[in-house]
């Protein structure tokens, strides 16, 4: 009765609400349907923050900003450092998956209209982790300070500064001065590796909070079924039988980051040389491809405005639709059933389109 | 998750003839855990092992140490990827050059005979500033910059103006 | 500030009144000089007219005067004028310290020991002259590169008459020096490689003194930069075999004009072997010579072998950076046996090619270990597959289970 692993218990017990959470977790279900393989989605995308947390927290060991030591270093640890060469590469891989995975999570949601009353907030938290994790990617990009993440730094702190009056200054604010520079790494470093993660951290814990208070979200079209046929409708338990099948997807997740890691090791490439020409073909992430193909393709004047600052306004216009996208779905005055999820298939074509085009031009 | 079979219906009780087969998935299971764990585990331990070879990181290198250099003597130091020459002259002052002969790529050497580097392949010479005074090399040594700090002297790259 | 000084400078002499041009630029040839050529000529920039080659008075405007006999008009300049007219400055210390104080005043000395020399005192007109080599109206200074004595033009402005075979005829010499040059490993350094130390004619034949080199002083023109190759060459059984032959030194195996990028077939009784020129296959000489070719051909592959898994391991991200800088110790080992070669020794070739073979016998066993190492990842994943196989597995099965309660 007394054995010490029950006297440790009770002791928690009593300081820490345990059987609370475990409630707490316990009393959530997972709504079974056709579409509950897009659950899983969210969980991914977690996970991959998860070992990008892991392998960040593990390159800081050996990683050191500066325009004379951040290649040096990333080269260190990829050639000296016992299995650098893993953890590095996972951690590239990784950051391309969970970019990947958070779109492929936003449209799921969008496509399921998860979005709807009472789950507004919680689309606007995702959205902003959304354009938090490609702030990762941007200034992750910088880090190694080899030539084709220099250029592409340089191309894409260009682009703000087309904005009127705040163009410059967003400039100077993300290069730490006119150029690029060591001053621009440091800076980008802060970002990568203290700023966006205290700002994700928090915003994940609101999300999962939300998620949490109010439950997975069931589609319309599910949840009229389930009114008119109540015996149909199934439900699982989060804990454990959800939570052990997300384990599986994460598993898969892993064993495909290691291969991917030790068959395709990310690459190095050549150290940035600021006084070098531009090598040709220089491209972004992928991820910002399609913006960066839209902006090339973009006429110089277009409706008698600079062509490129058109574009640049319908990025945010597109960026502020998305997160108040929830506060646009009316059921009336407009019929906005319909053709929310209309543009953003012609969207998402558009971004793919885009995607490849950037890819495959020269 | 569509195979999922309702957790809301209550199965009947197990059969005991079940009992082996949940020990073995649970044997499986904590295997798998275990094992993959351990796959997980062993590159980040090792990861954390600081390497036995030095940092090359930053841009300056440790060239040599003030006690074991002597004026009119020099020593080749790892510079990079390639090999670089340390001199003290014999007034005491330290250069610091690439020891790649411009020429074929051999490493030059320090001749405390002649005051010179030599290159010993083709016989090319260079003065104390690494500038090729005669013999094949076409083109002068890269001149490093030297920096005593304490007892430890560095090199690195001149810096652009 | 100096940039400054000298373009003031060259405005003050652009400012000495040169009339002729008033009207010579814009005759045709071969009266005329346009402004721009002559503006190019060292001698107009150091402030000269053309009254200081062709006489008469450059500062009236009045044609008559200006091209006066009285005024010491020349008209054209006779080419058996040229190096004498030349001469009465650049043989002139005391002038040409005004000029140019590092200028040697001794070319037209030297001229006169020249073939070119001789026989222009003889009275051969055809032969070179000052101009010819330096031009006439665009005469640059030789380290402008477009001067055609610039050391990347020399050999065009030679082949300009040597390789012209009419030209040639009543001399009755070779016209294929300029072909044979452009094919050798000196024009490739200078062209190619832009090494202007690299020789070209005048390093070997001289350029104002021009002879063609005696026999016997041949292997002292390639040794001036050739040294450790002339020196083993002279401890080599060679030297006197050679002497005796009446064979000059470096050119025998080497050609003169067309000395090709030496390789490693060039020793031995292979097909391109020089060797076999004199030895017949078994005597001692074709024996030591088929043993240095293998040396250098073992090494040599060594080296290659080496570098290609290095090469592989490197690009399956291993990392070999130290093996690699150890490789070009063995790099350097064949390129001295290459001039170790020279002493015609294979005991002495096998000192250096052994060397070289210590060294890569090291650097492929690093990169053997990085391949192993590169397995070895590969077996990693292989066993942490299986883990995770595993670990699906039992969690498949696991929430089965739970879920059959």
């Amino acid at each position: 009765m007394a054995s010490p692993a029950n006297t440790i218990r009770q002791w928690l017990d009593e300081r820490f609400p345990l059987d609370d959470i475990k409630a707490l977790a316990q009393k959530k279900k997972v709504p079974v349907h056709r579409y509950s393989y897009w659950y899983f989605l969210g969980g991914m995308t977690l996970f991959l923050f998860g070992v990008q947390v892991l392998t960040g927290a593990l390159l800081l060991m050996y990683y050191r900003p500066g325009a004379d030591e951040a290649f040096e270093s990333v080269q260190f640890i990829m050639t000296q450092v016992q299995f650098g060469w893993l953890i590095r590469s996972v951690h590239s891989w990784s950051a391309n998956l969970l970019v990947f995975m958070a779109f492929a999570h936003l449209f799921s949601v969008l496509f399921l209209k998860s979005y709807r009353k009472p789950r507004e907030l919680t689309w606007v938290s995702g959205v902003l982790l959304l354009f938090l994790m490609l702030g990762f990617g941007f200034s992750g990009y910088l880090l190694p300070w080899n030539t084709l993440s220099y250029f592409a730094t340089k191309v894409g702190t260009e682009i703000p500064a087309q904005i009127p009056i705040i163009g410059r200054p967003v400039l100077l604010f993300l290069r730490g001065g006119e150029d690029i520079t060591g001053s621009t790494l440091t800076r980008l470093y802060g970002f990568h590796v203290a700023i966006l993660p205290a700002v994700a951290t928090l915003l994940i814990g609101v999300h999962l909070a939300l998620i949490q208070w109010f439950g997975m979200s069931v589609p319309p079209g599910v949840e009229a079924e389930w009114q008119a046929r109540p015996e149909g409708k199934r439900e699982i338990r989060f804990f454990p039988n959800f939570v052990l099948r997300e384990l599986m997807a994460w598993y898969v997740a892993l064993g495909l980051l290691g291969a991917l890691a030790a068959l395709f090791p990310w690459s190095l490439g050549v150290k940035a040389d600021p006084f070098a020409s531009a090598p040709a073909g220089i491209k972004p992430e992928w991820y910002f491809l399609s913006m960066f193909q839209t902006l090339k393709l973009i006429p110089a004047k277009l409706l008698g405005m600079d062509g490129e600052m058109l574009g640049i306004l319908a990025f945010g216009v597109i960026g502020g639709a998305a997160l108040l996208l929830p506060f646009l779905d009316r059921e009336k005055p407009f019929n906005t059933r319909r053709w929310i999820p209309g543009l953003a298939c012609v969207f998402l074509g558009y971004m793919t389109v885009m995607t490849v085009y950037g890819w495959v031009a020269k | 998750m569509s195979t999922a079979s309702g957790v809301n219906a209550t199965a009947p009780q197990s059969a005991p003839a079940n009992l082996p087969r949940r020990r073995f998935v649970n044997i499986l299971l904590g295997t798998g855990l275990l094992a993959s764990a351990a796959s997980f585990l062993y590159p980040i331990l090792r990861y954390l092992v600081p390497p036995k070879l030095p940092d090359l990181g930053g841009d300056a290198v440790l060239a040599a140490r003030v006690p074991e250099m002597k004026p009119n003597t020099a020593k080749t130091f790892r510079f990079g990827t390639r090999p670089g020459l340390l001199v003290q002259t014999a007034s005491g002052e330290y250069r610091a050059m690439s020891a790649t002969c411009t020429h074929l790529g051999c490493t030059v050497q320090y001749r405390p005979d002649l005051r010179e580097i030599w290159c010993a392949c083709h016989n090319g010479m260079y003065d104390l500033n690494g500038r090729n005074i005669s013999g094949p090399p076409p083109r002068p040594l890269e001149a490093f910059e030297v920096q005593v700090r304490g007892d430890d002297i560095f090199v690195r790259r001149k810096q652009e103006a | 500030m100096a940039a400054l000084l000298v373009c003031s400078g060259l405005m003050a002499f652009a400012q000495t009144k040169n009339s002729c041009l008033d009207c010579h630029s814009n005759l045709p040839e071969p009266l005329g000089v346009s402004a721009e050529t002559y503006s190019q000529n060292i001698h107009a920039q150091k402030g000269l007219t053309c009254a200081a080659c062709h006489g008469g008075d450059a500062s009236t405007d009045d044609p008559e005067k200006a091209m006066s006999r009285a005024a010491g008009w020349k008209g054209k300049i006779e080419r058996k004028q040229v190096p004498e007219l030349c001469a009465s400055c650049h043989a002139d210390a005391e002038r040409m310290k005004k000029y140019n104080p590092s200028l040697r005043v001794d070319q037209f000395q030297q001229y006169k020991t020249s073939v070119h020399g001789m026989k222009w005192a003889k009275g051969d007109s055809k032969v070179a002259v000052c101009t010819d080599c330096h031009g006439v109206h665009d005469l640059r200074a030789p380290s402008d590169p477009r001067s055609t004595v610039h050391p990347t033009n020399i050999a065009t402005t030679c082949s300009h008459c040597h390789a012209d075979a009419e030209y040639m005829k009543p001399y009755g010499i070779k016209t294929d020096q300029f072909a044979n040059y452009e094919q050798s490993v000196h024009h490739d350094a200078m062209v190619v490689r832009g090494d202007l130390s690299a020789p070209t004619c005048t390093t070997c034949h001289g350029n104002h003194g021009a002879t063609p080199p005696g026999v016997a002083n041949v292997t002292a023109v390639c040794s001036n930069c050739h040294v450790f190759q002339a020196q083993l060459f002279a401890t080599s059984p060679h030297k006197d075999a050679f002497a005796a032959l009446g064979l000059p030194g470096c050119v025998t195996c080497h050609s003169n004009h067309a000395i090709k990028h030496p390789t490693d077939e060039m020793i031995g009784t292979g097909p391109k072997a020089v060797c076999t020129n004199c030895h017949t296959a078994g005597d001692a000489g074709a024996t030591q010579a088929e043993a240095m070719h293998n040396q250098l051909t073992e090494l040599a592959a060594a080296i290659a072998a080496s570098d290609e898994l290095l090469g592989r391991a490197e690009r399956q991200g291993m990392e070999v950076s130290q093996a690699k800088l150890q490789a070009a110790q063995a790099r350097e080992a064949l390129l001295k046996a290459r001039v170790t070669v020279h002493a015609f020794r294979d005991s002495e070739l096998k000192r250096d090619t052994d060397a070289g073979l210590a060294v890569t016998r090291q650097t492929h066993a690093a990169g053997e270990k990085a391949m192993e190492e590169w397995k070895f990842r590969r077996v990693g994943l292989g066993l942490s597959v299986v883990a995770i196989a595993i670990a699906l597995v039992g969690l498949g099965l696991y929430v089965r289970n739970l879920e059959q309660q």
